[in-house]
């Protein structure tokens, strides 16, 4: 039994096509993740990564459809996913709403209007060419994961490093992350916290929207309503997975990728594997981090807590 | 979920702007009322307003893509209830909404976030159908038992939330909410698996996955009230609303639960457990849930009394959006539930219109974001009052 699980593993890790479907998901994790990572930051447990995600994705397939222009496709894709986030942000750090009720009221509210307007609308996408680096695509095993990709795909060698950046060597960065601290002495020393509190949403939104447009025109090729299938949560739990830092995220996202790929990896080697607790996998995996390492691991102080100024 | 904006909270903040003005009592008595009759005539407009411009959006939605507005409303309404027999389906798909939504307002009383009904409904159901397609004996035994198996499934997955809570301080939003993924794939898992709930092969298409079909005398039994047919669980869901309410607002338990929610260090000085109380508050809000899974299974109004992947079909998810805008009231929960089950079932009635019925998701979200709305603004703005008032006394 576990002679078979080694030899499984030992398969997959020497398969070519095993590493370019890992990064295939991975990356889509990654770009939610990483957005999701900045608005955690700020305080803001945003489960409508959902809703951005199908929001970009379908606006990206019906922008490629009309227009002809990947660029002009991640455009539309960006803001449709923005338009999410600013309801998001607007509701439930201008109008103190209940974040929760609003991000889930966003995922029901997307995906009808998404699988609606696609009932409505006839469009047709395809999957986007590869873009070869060469030399470094020559790489074994990794090289054409890694570099032999739609260019969709690269910006994920942007989006992270410069998040990274704004969070940890700006100034607005700092006040971000007080935000998501300790509001109270944020408000104190003058830093408006639902204010970081939104820009760190409408950060999410514009990761989100490059992973949604991913998703459809450089991973899937083809828009369906179930084309993201609850992948936002797992993109969510990335970062929960990752505890709360970025070096973290990224690794949750590589290890769900591999994870997730395996239901497409497993049987095309020939070995049966229970799709469920596979899927599964993730969130079992990240309770069970919470659980051990509860200690270790440390929320921002503030997460999920509104911030209202005054007599409280 | 503190929501933290109770609307008799809300007046006593902006009846009482500064606290020493106590001189002129009766003019300010005279004063209150006629301005709580103010206040609440607002509040009624600014709801009205809400409420229209998420119905316009929807209609504007429909109109775009081709459809006709004035079409589908008739549709829904026909659907729901003016079509003869529409009311008693509407009541059997309201009838779960408003066990979750009642289980939810208890564990947010308590001041816990469950977001994991669509999971624990799921679980419920499972074990329901375990119970009822495995349990021999008399008819009616079978369906105690098998509610009562729904709720012990759906108290025990909200109780993996609760002791992760209480004993590892992980919090309860995010295990509540993925545990609902890990729910679903693992009645998955049981579906395919003849040990647990699979059907046998035959009588089931090859691929197909079910389980065995409740037979006829473990059924909830239907009722027909002026020509509508409804599961008579309807009652049994009333009731249970009415001992919710009545046990919250006047029993010792209720009160410990309610001040464990509004403030854990008081309720911790004056002795109140939080593992206890609020690990029941919990188990109970996902026992709420099973009931409701149950209820679904045996009830008729969801399927054809088996169970298959995807059961739950959203109910946790609109259920805990009931409780949500109902603000915790047992009441508005009642009403709320019926809305929200008469878009559902309206929904049915679509395709004669040719508009996807898809489109109630959005007029349910649209309406759910509206109504969210008007109290936010009054509590902002008697948040500004407060402030205001605070800084002309110092």
């Amino acid at each position: 039994m576990i002679g078979d699980l080694l030899s499984a593993l030992l398969d997959v890790a020497t398969s070519e096509a095993a590493y370019i479907n890992a990064l295939t998901f991975a990356v889509f994790l990654a770009f939610g993740a990483t957005g999701e990572w900045v608005a955690e930051k700020s305080g803001t447990l945003n489960i409508s990564v959902e809703a951005m995600f199908l929001a970009a994705a379908f606006a990206a397939a019906v922008g490629m459809d009309r227009t002809g222009s990947q660029f002009t496709a991640l455009l539309i894709g960006i803001g449709a996913s923005l338009l999410v986030a600013s309801v998001q942000a607007e509701m439930s750090h201008r109008l103190v709403a209940n974040q929760f009720v609003v991000g889930l009221t966003l995922n029901i509210l997307i995906l009808g209007l998404a699988s609606f307007l696609a009932s409505e609308l006839t469009f047709s996408t395809r999957k986007s060419d590869p873009v070869t680096i060469p030399i470094l695509s020559d790489i074994p095993l990794v090289g054409q994961a890694l570099f032999d990709r739609a260019w969709l795909f690269y910006l994920i060698y942007l989006v992270v490093p410069v998040c990274w950046w704004m969070v940890f060597r700006t100034r607005w960065g700092l006040e971000l992350r007080s935000a998501g601290e300790n509001p109270q002495s944020a408000d104190v020393s003058g830093i408006d916290v639902n204010k970081r509190r939104r820009q760190g949403i409408y950060v999410l939104g514009v990761t989100a929207g490059i992973g949604g447009t991913y998703l459809v025109l450089a991973a899937v090729g083809q828009f369906e309503d179930s084309i993201v299938g609850g992948r936002g949560f797992i993109a969510l739990t990335a970062v929960i997975f990752g505890g709360w830092t970025l070096r973290g995220t990224v690794a949750g996202c590589v290890l769900f990728g591999v994870v997730l790929s395996f239901r497409l990896s497993l049987p095309a080697l020939g070995y049966e594997v229970s799709g469920d607790l596979l899927a599964a996998s993730p969130f079992v995996l990240t309770i069970l981090v919470m659980a051990i390492f509860a200690a270790r691991v440390r929320s921002p102080n503030a997460l999920a807590q509104p911030f209202i100024r005054g007599l409280k | 979920m503190s929501t933290g904006f109770d609307e008799s909270e809300v007046d006593a903040i902006s009846l009482t702007p500064g606290t020493g003005e106590h001189e002129d009592e009766p003019a300010s008595t005279q004063s209150t009322t006629s301005r709580r009759l103010a206040v609440s005539g607002e509040v009624l407009v600014l709801y009205l307003i809400c409420i229209a411009i998420a119905l316009g959006l929807s209609a504007l939605l429909v109109q775009v893509t081709g459809g006709s507005a004035g079409d589908v409303f008739n549709a829904l309404l026909d659907g729901s209830f003016r079509k003869p027999g529409r009311i008693g389906l509407t009541i059997g798909v309201a009838v779960p909404l408003l066990l979750v939504a009642l289980g939810t307002i208890i564990s947010t009383k308590a001041g816990l976030v469950n977001i994991g009904q669509e999971g624990q409904v799921f679980l419920g159901a499972a074990f329901a159908a375990y119970v009822g397609t495995e349990m021999g004996g008399p008819g009616p035994l079978v369906i105690v038992a098998l509610l009562i198996g729904g709720v012990v499934g759906g108290a025990l997955w909200a109780g993996i939330a609760a002791v992760l809570k209480y004993r590892r301080n992980v919090p309860e939003v995010l295990t509540t909410l993925l545990l609902v993924t890990v729910g679903s794939q693992l009645v998955g898992y049981g579906l395919k698996n003849q040990w647990l709930l699979l059907a046998p092969a035959e009588g089931r298409s090859n691929r197909q996955q079910v389980s065995k079909q409740l037979t006829d005398d473990v059924r909830i039994p239907r009722i027909t009230w002026f020509g509508n047919e409804f599961p008579i669980s309807a009652f049994l869901a009333l009731a249970i609303a009415a001992l919710v309410a009545l046990a919250l607002a006047s029993t010792v338990w209720g009160f410990r639960v309610r001040m464990l929610g509004q403030n854990p260090q008081t309720a911790q000085r004056a002795g109140v457990a939080a593992e206890r109380y609020g690990g029941g508050a919990m188990m109970l809000s996902g026992g709420f849930a099973g009931l409701a899974g149950g209820a679904m299974l045996a009830g008729g109004d969801f399927g054809n009394y088996t169970l298959v992947p995807g059961f739950p079909s959203q109910i946790g998810w609109t259920g805990l959006l009931v409780a949500l805008v109902a603000r915790q009231r047992v009441i508005g929960a009642i009403f709320a539930a019926l809305v929200f089950a008469s878009l559902r079932t309206g929904s049915g009635f679509l395709a004669a219109t040719g508009v996807e019925r898809r489109v109630t998701d959005v007029v349910q979200g649209l309406l759910v974001l509206a109504l969210l709305i008007p109290p936010a603004l009054l509590f902002l703005r008697q948040q500004r009052r407060a402030t205001a008032a605070a800084g002309d006394r110092t």
